[in-house]
């Protein structure tokens, strides 16, 4: 048996079968809370109710509730109401962050429309157009508005469409993106992770700038945008719209959006499921592409200063609808669709590149019926071919080590045995020079020895001679003398 | 003439406010979350522990005032008493001011009523481990769902029997195993057979006891996020474990109908603090603390989970965080 919520969140039990009259199935439902019966009919925007009761709405759209769960009515205030506001005050003290990817030729007017939609100015200066490819630059501000802190990133291509050559302009801007969905990736598969103080920037959404032509799309367009569309939320807007009278805008428009189906570019679709905002997303939608002008000078108008360009004919104000659709750009990205921008990107262009990657990886999910742990086991795998790697790159290191030692050893033997030569020279000349010496000794001993036999010969005699003659006399001299 | 704008904040790294002149609307994100979260719809699961008779299915059916929880049906003596732990788990969509809830009670019918109690919560960790592990399941397939069906247990309620004197071997065992895996919030039960003197020392006697035995149970201390949560759960945690009375019967008190128990002496009033600490554990869970129990179990017991499982097939070596680190610590190496 069926059961249905309605809009306002009432639920409907199914009280008796399904009747199949002509021109589709109806049953009887009753309501849970007031014991409302009404008639339901299976129709393609989902079951119309129609209500008995005079005091209701005659026809009611419900939806199916949810499976496996028994609704039960309350009989007071529990209180759970305030989910939304916890939920809401958590996210609050978090901060948001918000990330945005401008692609477009230089001098269409990017930076300044940034600094348009969000009232501040950004620092930087307009590029050159002498770049040689195409890079991009991100800038980090956060901004806080009452007690919203958000945390934006503003990323611009430098120098696309510049050079001669552009066939691989998209190229980096494609790597860019990837890089940031393979940051959080590499964040989401870490064992020891932090994911709810992750800074994520992935883009959330590309605001692609469009040159007003006022004919159609360039092929570089085309051929970007198609690489872009099933990576990131693309908005197509059409730069320096003040370039294009109103009629030119019309057709161009119709052009643009004829080119891009035609080419099967999936550009961004505001969300038309909540009742709430389906009725003003879905005139947006019909907009597409937006024709902005941005201007962060102010001009007086009546007794106003508002945000305009000022030329001799005339002055183009950004915020005025009937000039540009700046407004509704505004509207659309910030002040209604900002949250389903970073929910389409994290459960659809991220999902479909986390898929893409882990099966490039070799991870494969097992069948229903087998149990294991299809990444646990990958995981392992390529944790033991690491481990083998490292294990033999552990063993070349250990091998070059003991060559290397090898060669020291060998170059200190050599050293060694040098200086046991030079060592054993030194001694033999030390020696030969000791037995020069001794000899030199030996004969200046002799020297010595002979002159004092000569010299004790010549004091002998002369003893003798003195003793001849006179004895006492020369004793007694000899005594004077000593 | 055109005036050059007047000077603009510069937004460079510093948290600047926009001019208020003109409105951005960053703020209107907020307005967005809410729809987005009422369009969803909330999870919540709680299990509640404690021996049979203790009150536990009243008490669900008073916190959520409706028959979330049925009153176990004794029609005969063997069929009362299960011979072990069961775990029986029952959903209810509920729904105040267009707030969708799906609630989960999950009942431990068995748990402290054999003669034998020995490793009885096994089969309750078990089956937390298990709602970890599915989750952990879904959301490393390749092809996951959007939204994977949360079925993690967020909090336990632990019924303590209002003996007055002290926690039992069992409690301690209990509470010490699971305060590790899920957010406890023990309570007192039946708190009606006790004065306000014997609660205030029971309670007392309780705190002391969690703390020599090392049991941190919800809010834990070392999750507070910054002194305005340390301050607020300050307050809590002087006040835990909250001593309750259960009712889904009405009765006339002073011209208003209110949730009771009628006994000779008088009314006593579920929702009166005067009486019982029932609506302040009814503000904890519900009104105030709900979201941050489930970001607990969310960020933390459940990665907790996580990184022991994904180091389950190597405890020898420590692992390396992840395949991209292995590629920087083996560049490194080299």
């Amino acid at each position: 048996m069926c059961r249905l919520l309605t809009a306002d969140h009432r639920l409907y039990h199914q009280t008796e079968p399904w009747r199949h009259p002509e021109g589709g199935c109806t049953a009887i439902f009753r309501c849970n809370v007031n014991g409302a019966a009404s008639f339901a009919k299976q129709s393609s925007r989902g079951f119309v109710l129609r209500l008995t009761a005079a005091t209701m709405a005659s026809t009611e759209i419900a939806r199916q509730a949810g499976e496996g769960a028994r609704g039960v009515p309350l009989s007071g205030h529990v209180g759970f109401d305030s989910m939304p506001d916890q939920l809401v005050n958590k996210s609050v003290n978090h901060g948001f962050c918000f990330n945005i990817l401008c692609v477009g030729e230089t001098g269409l007017g990017k930076s300044t429309l940034m600094d348009t939609l969000f009232n501040t100015k950004f620092e930087g200066e307009p590029t050159q157009h002498n770049q040689p490819g195409v890079t991009l630059k991100s800038n980090t501000y956060e901004l806080q508005e009452s007690n919203v802190r958000l945390k934006l990133t503003v990323v611009n291509t430098v120098g696309f469409g510049d050079q001669i050559n552009k066939e691989d302009s998209y190229k980096s801007i494609v790597e860019f993106i990837d890089a940031q969905f393979e940051a959080y990736l590499q964040e989401e598969l870490k064992i020891k992770r932090t994911l709810h103080s992750y800074h994520d920037t992935r883009i959330h959404a590309c605001l692609y700038f469009i040159a007003p032509t006022g004919h159609s799309l360039k092929s570089l367009d085309l051929v970007t945008m198609k690489k872009l569309d099933s990576k990131v939320n693309i908005i197509p807007i059409i730069a320096k719209s003040d370039a294009i009278s109103k009629s030119e805008l019309a057709k161009f428009k119709i052009k643009i959006t004829s080119e891009l189906v035609s080419n099967g570019v999936q550009i961004y679709q505001f969300p038309t499921d909540d009742e709430s905002v389906a009725e003003i997303n879905s005139t947006m939608n019909s907009h597409l592409p937006f024709a902005v002008v941005g201007s962060t000078e102010e001009v007086k108008i009546g007794n106003k200063m508002v945000k305009a360009r000022q030329y001799p004919w005339g002055t183009v104000q950004v915020e005025n609808e009937t000039h540009c659709d700046f407004v509704k750009l505004r509207e659309m990205l910030i002040r209604v669709n900002m949250e389903d921008l970073r929910e389409q990107t994290h459960t659809r262009h991220y999902e479909l590149y986390r898929r893409c990657k882990l099966e490039e990886m070799g991870f494969k999910d097992t069948d229903p019926d087998s149990k294991p742990f299809s990444l646990q086991e990958t995981y392992e795998a390529k944790r033991n071919e690491f481990m083998g790697e490292l294990q033999k790159k552990e063993e070349e290191m250990r091998q070059m080590f003991v060559q290397r030692v090898k060669e020291k050893e060998a170059e200190l033997k050599e050293a060694e045995k040098e200086l046991h030569e030079k060592f054993d020279r030194l001694k033999k000349l030390h020696q030969d020079e000791k037995k020069k010496l001794e000899e030199k000794k030996k004969s200046l001993d002799d020297e010595v020895n002979t002159f004092k036999q000569k010299k004790t010969a010549a004091e002998l005699l002369q003893n003798q001679a003195q003793q001849a003659g006179g004895s006492t006399t020369l004793k007694r001299d000899k005594e004077r003398k000593n | 003439t055109s005036t050059v704008g007047r000077p603009q904040p510069q937004a460079k790294g510093e948290k600047t406010p926009i001019s208020d002149t003109s409105y951005v609307g960053i703020d209107a994100i907020l307005e967005q979350m809410r729809r987005k979260a009422m369009k969803q719809g909330f999870e919540f699961n709680v299990m509640v522990v404690g021996q049979s008779g203790l009150g536990k299915s009243t008490l669900m059916n008073t916190l959520f005032k409706s028959k979330v929880s049925r009153k176990s049906v004794q029609p005969n003596v063997e069929e009362r008493i299960p011979k072990t732990v069961e775990i029986k788990s029952v959903s209810h969509d509920v729904e105040e001011k267009g707030v969708r809830m799906k609630l989960t009670v999950i009942d431990t019918p068995g748990f402290g009523d054999q003669i034998n109690n020995e490793n009885c919560w096994q089969p309750i960790m078990k089956f937390i481990n298990d709602q970890y592990e599915a989750y952990l399941q879904e959301e490393i397939n390749i092809n996951r769902k959007k939204r994977i069906p949360d079925t993690r247990v967020h909090c336990c309620i632990y019924f303590i029997p209002p003996t007055g004197h002290c926690l039992r071997p069992l409690d301690v065992e209990f509470m010490r195993h699971l305060s590790k895996v899920v957010n406890i919030v023990p309570v007192i039960a039946k708190a009606d057979t006790l004065t306000l003197e014997e609660r205030d020392s029971f309670k007392k006697t309780i705190r002391e006891e969690l703390r020599a035995n090392g049991i941190d149970v919800y809010p834990q201390k070392e999750f507070d996020e910054d002194a305005e949560d340390r301050m607020i759960n300050d307050k809590i945690r002087e006040m835990i474990p909250f001593a309750v009375v259960g009712s889904d019967q009405e009765y006339q008190v002073n011209g208003k109908r209110i949730l009771g128990r009628k006994t000779k002496w008088g009314t006593i009033e579920v929702e009166n603090i005067a009486h019982c600490e029932f609506a302040y554990l009814r503000d904890l869970l519900i009104r105030t603390h709900m979201q941050n129990i489930k970001d607990i179990t969310c960020s933390i017991h459940y990665e907790t989970y996580r990184v022991r499982r994904l180091n389950e097939s190597n405890p020898a070596t420590p692992q390396p965080n992840g395949v991209a680190a292995q590629h920087e610590a083996l560049s490194h190496e080299m």
